[in-house]
């Protein structure tokens, strides 16, 4: 065999090798896994509740975290073990119940004001994470029911204890939105 | 007044409606003690506007509509005794209890309406005032209903007449009877809608109903009117179905018949307002068919609105003790639901209660697995496959229960009558159609709740910026007013 022979063969490998990395290059970059979208879509799964259980300031944070793989999927008890679930169905995991040291899952609760006793202090205003509390300093404060979360951040701040968690009034067997028009 | 087919699926049921249809139908005495409902069937409640203690005369608005709740008036005179949770047709709900002085005052402010002298939107107006509500079962509010169609511009008025469920037959005595006022009513919606024709439809096995109706049509001389024949079977009277039976029209998925250019009223509605202009009395009593084996005498009962049903069956000779134990069901053997009591009061929506034994409606079989013999699919008048979405119920698949249309089941319950397994699939759908709405409602809140965090988080951020822009100008400033002092 002599270098002639060989020549055609190395140079089709050569070549081969060539256009094959140059199209893998090519798709790499084309085809990458989009993070921001996959955050996008381990948020959607998210039940919103901001409240912190996981460790994340937040639902997003969480996604992120999720997403770039610091962070298991069972950290969610607001969401429970359908969360848990969707979370892991979407990553193609094997789903984990959520553990139990995130907190217990439990049905939706409201933060309620007991106005009696309220003083105005405004602590738990820029702890709620969406804004559900209404008050000014040296105001009473109220939570708007609808958009309280449950999430439980403006009990520690609050100086007098004023604030309790009640059931939901839109539990699992009565959606909150009643719309049942035919 | 041709009969058209045009029913796909459905089932041909044995009819039970000679019974009660052997009397006339019977006036029943006010109630002593009237419980009105702020359900009356549509699931949404009327906002009370009495409190307890209040005197109220007959026709005393009790509780103005809302979206879905027509007006609630007071059917008999006397004093407001509660306001409270008690069972009604719907499970648990609120409402008005009227304690009656048997004097039956009339409100003095009733008068009857000359209706012909109006126009379409005053006479809306009018109609809205009158607590008149779809006595078909569902109770919409009759006058928000045409005002939608007015506002669509419909072509077609249609009177629903077609009353499919084997039991029922209250509009079949209500035409039979009545037949001037349905004729007299569905002139008067016309004006109000503005449809340029109207058709009432009903179906071939009741041919007194039908000579009643085109004596009353003769007499009426009114050209906009005709009678349709259609086939007798289930569940043709179902809204969506009759428009394409009577139309060959389909209203399509998640719209409303006036998108078609139809809007539809049930015979029963037509004569309260017939009722309504020409005496100005509001929707205070319907009639309801009690029915079934288990009561002596079946009849037709034209009841006021808040009597026990424990009354009306008193009325028809109470309870034959002498059979097995009796099922108490507000609505037909198809499509009907299950009381709790002989407590609950008759609401606008309610047109039968069916006191059925054994005999009546055989014992459900133990449920079998389902071997996809595809029965239902054949049998589903609207054209789902109940097996595969019964498959996605059971295993809670949104997405599957969303792709094989769970929005598009009338809840007829034809696929549980054929289905050889026993499967109780129309209730399997009721309750994933609930479990949607509740995904549905949560899913909204939680976006809701993404949007206010995120303004949350800029409006923290957008401070903190603030201030670390505050602090270090000051220092910039401080350090060059430190300089410019040395």
């Amino acid at each position: 065999m002599n270098a002639a022979t060989l020549l055609p063969a190395v140079g089709v490998a050569a070549g081969l090798a060539v256009v094959l990395g140059a199209a893998l290059g090519w798709l790499a970059t084309r085809l990458r896994a989009d993070p921001d979208s996959l955050v996008e879509r381990l948020d959607a799964l998210l039940p919103q509740t901001q409240c912190g259980q996981c460790q994340y300031p937040g639902c997003r944070p969480y996604a992120v975290a999720i997403a770039r793989g610091e962070a298991d999927t069972d950290r969610c008890p607001p969401g429970g073990a359908a969360t848990a679930r969707a979370l892991a169905t979407l990553l193609g995991r094997e789903p984990r119940p959520v553990d139990p040291r995130y907190g217990e899952t439990r049905p939706p609760r409201v933060a309620v004001i007991d106005e009696t006793r309220c003083i105005g202090c405004a602590l738990c205003l820029p702890v709620c994470p969406v804004d559900a509390i209404v008050g000014a300093p040296r105001f009473v404060h109220t939570v708007i029911e609808a958009q309280c979360t449950g999430c439980e951040l403006c009990l520690p701040p609050c100086p007098v204890d004023c604030i309790a968690l009640r059931p939901s009034p839109g539990t699992a067997s009565q959606p909150r939105a009643a719309t049942a028009s035919a | 007044m041709s009969a058209r087919p045009g029913l796909r699926g459905g089932l041909r049921l044995e009819s039970h409606k000679a019974r009660p249809l052997q009397r006339s139908v019977q006036p029943m005495p006010a109630p002593s003690m009237a419980v009105l409902a702020l359900d009356q069937g549509s699931g949404e409640e009327a906002r009370v506007v009495v409190e307890p203690g209040t005197r109220v005369r007959v026709g005393t608005c009790l509780a103005v509509g809302r979206g879905a709740a027509a007006d609630l008036h007071s059917p008999v005179s006397g004093e407001v005794r509660a306001v409270e949770t008690r069972p009604t047709a719907s499970g648990p709900g609120t409402c008005i209890v009227v304690a009656s002085d048997g004097r039956d005052e009339r409100e003095p402010g009733l008068a009857p309406l000359d209706w012909s002298a109006l126009d379409g939107a005053t006479l809306l107006e009018r109609l809205a005032g009158g607590g008149l509500a779809g006595f078909g079962g569902a109770a919409f509010p009759t006058a928000g209903k045409l005002a939608l169609a007015r506002a669509a511009g419909v072509e077609l008025l249609l009177l629903n007449g077609a009353e499919c469920e084997p039991w029922i037959c209250c509009d079949d005595a209500l035409l039979r009877e009545r037949a001037s006022d349905v004729v007299l009513g569905t002139r008067v919606m016309l004006a109000a809608c503005g449809a340029a024709r109207a058709t009432i439809a009903l179906e071939d096995d009741k041919p007194e109903a039908r000579a009643a109706l085109e004596a009353a049509l003769a007499d009426a001389g009114d050209s906009r009117l005709e009678v349709v024949v259609l086939p007798a079977v289930f569940p043709l009277g179902a809204e969506g179905l009759l428009i394409a039976a009577v139309t060959g029209r389909e209203v399509p998925p998640g719209a409303l018949p006036p998108e078609v250019g139809v809007v539809c009223q049930n015979v029963g509605t037509a004569a309260a307002v017939a009722r309504y202009v020409s005496e100005g009395v509001p929707a205070l009593t319907r009639i309801v068919t009690v029915t079934g084996s288990g009561v002596r005498q079946p009849a037709n009962l034209e009841a006021r609105i808040g009597t026990p049903v424990a009354e009306l069956v008193a009325a028809c000779g109470g309870y034959d003790d002498t059979l097995p134990a009796a099922r108490l069901i507000a609505g037909g053997s198809l499509t009907g639901r299950a009381l709790a009591s002989d407590a609950v009061p008759v609401t606008k929506g309610l047109n039968c209660v069916l006191v059925a034994t054994a005999a009546d409606l055989p014992v459900r079989a133990a449920q079998m697995p389902c071997i996809r013999c595809g029965d239902c699919a054949a049998a589903c008048p609207v054209g789902l496959l109940p097996q595969q979405l019964h498959r996605a119920a059971q295993a809670d698949d949104r997405a599957g229960l969303d792709r094989f249309g769970l929005a598009d089941c009338i809840e007829c319950g034809c696929c549980d009558y054929v289905c050889p397994s026993a499967i109780p699939l129309t209730a399997g759908f009721r309750a994933a159609r609930r479990r949607q709405l509740i995904h549905e409602a949560e899913r909204k809140r939680a976006a809701e709740a993404k949007t206010r965090y995120e303004r949350h988080r800029r409006r923290l951020d957008d401070q903190a910026d603030a201030e670390r822009r505050a602090f270090e100008e000051a220092r910039r400033r401080a350090r060059s007013d430190g300089a410019g002092g040395d």
